[in-house]
């Protein structure tokens, strides 16, 4: 298949109480959640604090750094949009603020505990979050 | 009071399971709902309780249109995917039990192959995904085997569970359906075929997920005192319990991604039905991917967790092993229909009906469903 043939990767709407996440992300930032109660830090972003049921947040810039926690290899396109970028790598990380991300990989074959650190890369309509191993 | 066996599986329905089925989820639904109440010996009309299964078929309202219920009085809608079958069963028990109703239909039909309908679409159209959908499905975390695969590969790391275990699996559900006329797969595998077989999703090869398939199955749940006058031997709901995975609506932010709301579930129905794993003849084990089967086998109490693997190693699932294990060929390999299949093999096993896949002698047996991203819940019924 002709890349320019391939249909847009999907687009979904953001949610209302996600809009500072989706700002942050435009500006090159993962934020999270952190209870302005009780200082918890939360992903992903929902309405309650679920220690002290507060619904008052502010958002606080993660680092992008934290560790491998498992990781999977796409072989197959469940979405003909990422026919293209087969075989691809998703890292789940443990962000060092606490809460995880999904992201995609770049590097070789991942190892759970291995450092990394992750960074908001544009592609059309959007932006991925890209890890990478920390040097 | 407990819902020990206070209610009956007193029918069972199903369709040819198939691909390319040119019905409907709904005319799929109605085949087998028919089948099932059929089956009890009753009329359409005797229904009052309907759980429909799942948002593509038929809802509570159609069932009185075609059947022309008169006095429909109990119905609900359970929302976790695969475990929505064995959660039905604790919703019609506990309907029957408190008086509420009779008999309750838990019916399901579904047709993928109409339409573009694939299971990387479906699931975003499900509110339980809602967390998938917003931040992963557009990096391209898209499809369930994708979702899971990070959970089996901290399994495959954590504790030594291999290639060769997950195929253990893929085999044995094969070797069953091979027994089964209603099962879509017909070719023997072996541990090499799986191994062979293109990968998916890292860890995930082909031979270690579920089928695409079209049909419909249904069960009826009857109140124990009126299903002893019904058509068949009476298979009773001894103990059914239903569980939650902490973060239930994103794998990435739970604590322990190897976690499973049956955890939660299986003690509370092995307590009610007052029996161990010990005494289970016969297992239907929820089967969207390899790796669901043997976490399930840790967290129902036939392993410690971890161990798993080394216990599906030996062929114990398989036809004549010590734990035969999803005896229609599951969802890998007779059909998926959200599990509802596995809730109708049981019902067979145990009524001595299941023909040339019958396990000698099965007078206790165990269903479970798994839904979504970890919801759990299982069924322990008795032969009676």
């Amino acid at each position: 298949m002709n890349m320019a043939d391939l249909p847009a990767k999907p687009n979904p709407p953001h949610s209302e109480l996600a809009g500072p996440y989706w700002d942050g992300v435009v500006a090159g930032h993962l934020l999270l959640q952190a209870c302005t109660s009780c200082g918890t830090v939360r992903h992903y972003p929902r309405l309650l604090c679920a220690r002290c049921y507060a619904e008052g947040v502010e958002w606080k810039s993660a680092s992008g750094r934290g560790r491998i926690h498992s990781w999977t290899v796409a072989h197959h396109a469940f979405h003909p949009a990422f026919v293209g970028d087969l075989p691809y790598t998703l890292v789940t990380v443990d962000l060092e603020e606490g809460p995880r991300a999904l992201g995609r990989w770049q590097g070789g074959t991942p190892m759970i505990g291995l450092p990394v650190l992750g960074k908001f890369v544009a592609r059309e309509a959007g932006h991925d979050l890209v890890f990478a191993p920390v040097e | 009071m407990s819902l020990a066996d206070k209610a009956c599986v007193s029918g069972i329905g199903e369709t040819a399971y198939v691909r390319g089925s040119t019905r409907t989820a709904f005319q799929l639904q109605i085949e087998s709902s028919l089948k099932a109440i059929a089956d009890a010996g009753l009329d359409p009309k005797d229904i009052d309780g309907v759980i429909p299964i799942g948002i593509v078929s038929g809802i509570a309202e159609d069932f009185i249109d075609n059947f022309g219920i008169p006095d429909l009085r109990y119905s609900t809608v359970i929302p976790h995917g695969g475990a929505s079958p064995t959660m039905a069963l604790q919703a019609a028990a506990a309907a029957v039990a408190g008086g509420v109703c009779n008999h309750v239909l838990i019916t399901f039909g579904r047709n993928v192959s109409m339409g573009s309908n694939k299971a990387g679409a479906r699931i975003h159209q499900m509110p339980q995904f809602h967390y998938v959908t917003e931040y992963e499905y557009a990096t391209g975390a898209i499809a369930p085997a994708q979702l899971y695969a990070p959970m089996a590969r901290r399994h495959m790391e954590l504790y030594g569970t291999t290639v060769e275990h997950f195929g253990e699996v893929a085999v044995a559900c094969r070797a069953h359906a091979l027994r089964n006329d209603n099962a879509i797969m017909k070719k023997p595998i072996t541990l090499e075929d799986h191994r062979a077989s293109r990968m998916i999703a890292d860890p995930f090869r082909l031979l270690d997920c579920s089928l695409e398939s079209d049909g419909g199955a249904a069960v009826v749940v009857s109140v124990a005192e009126r299903a002893a006058d019904l058509r068949h031997r009476r298979v009773y709901i001894s103990g059914v319990a239903a569980g939650h995975p902490d973060s239930p609506g994103s794998i990435t932010q739970r604590a322990d991604m190897t976690s499973l709301g049956l955890a939660k579930a299986a003690p509370r129905a092995f307590r009610m039905a007052g029996v161990t794993p010990a005494d289970i003849d016969v297992a239907e084990i929820y089967d969207c991917f390899t790796y669901a089967v043997i976490r399930q086998l840790e967290d129902l109490g036939f392993c410690a967790k971890g161990e798993g693997g080394p216990f599906v190693a030996d062929g114990r699932l398989r036809p004549g092993g010590a734990l035969p294990t999803n005896t229609h060929g599951g969802l890998l390999s007779q059909a998926h229909v959200w599990g509802l299949n596995h809730i109708v093999e049981l019902v067979r096993q145990l009524r001595g009906d299941a023909g040339a896949a019958q396990v000698a002698g099965a007078t206790l047996g165990l269903v479970t469903g798994y839904g979504d991203m970890g919801d759990g819940a299982l069924a322990i019924m008795r032969r009676g």
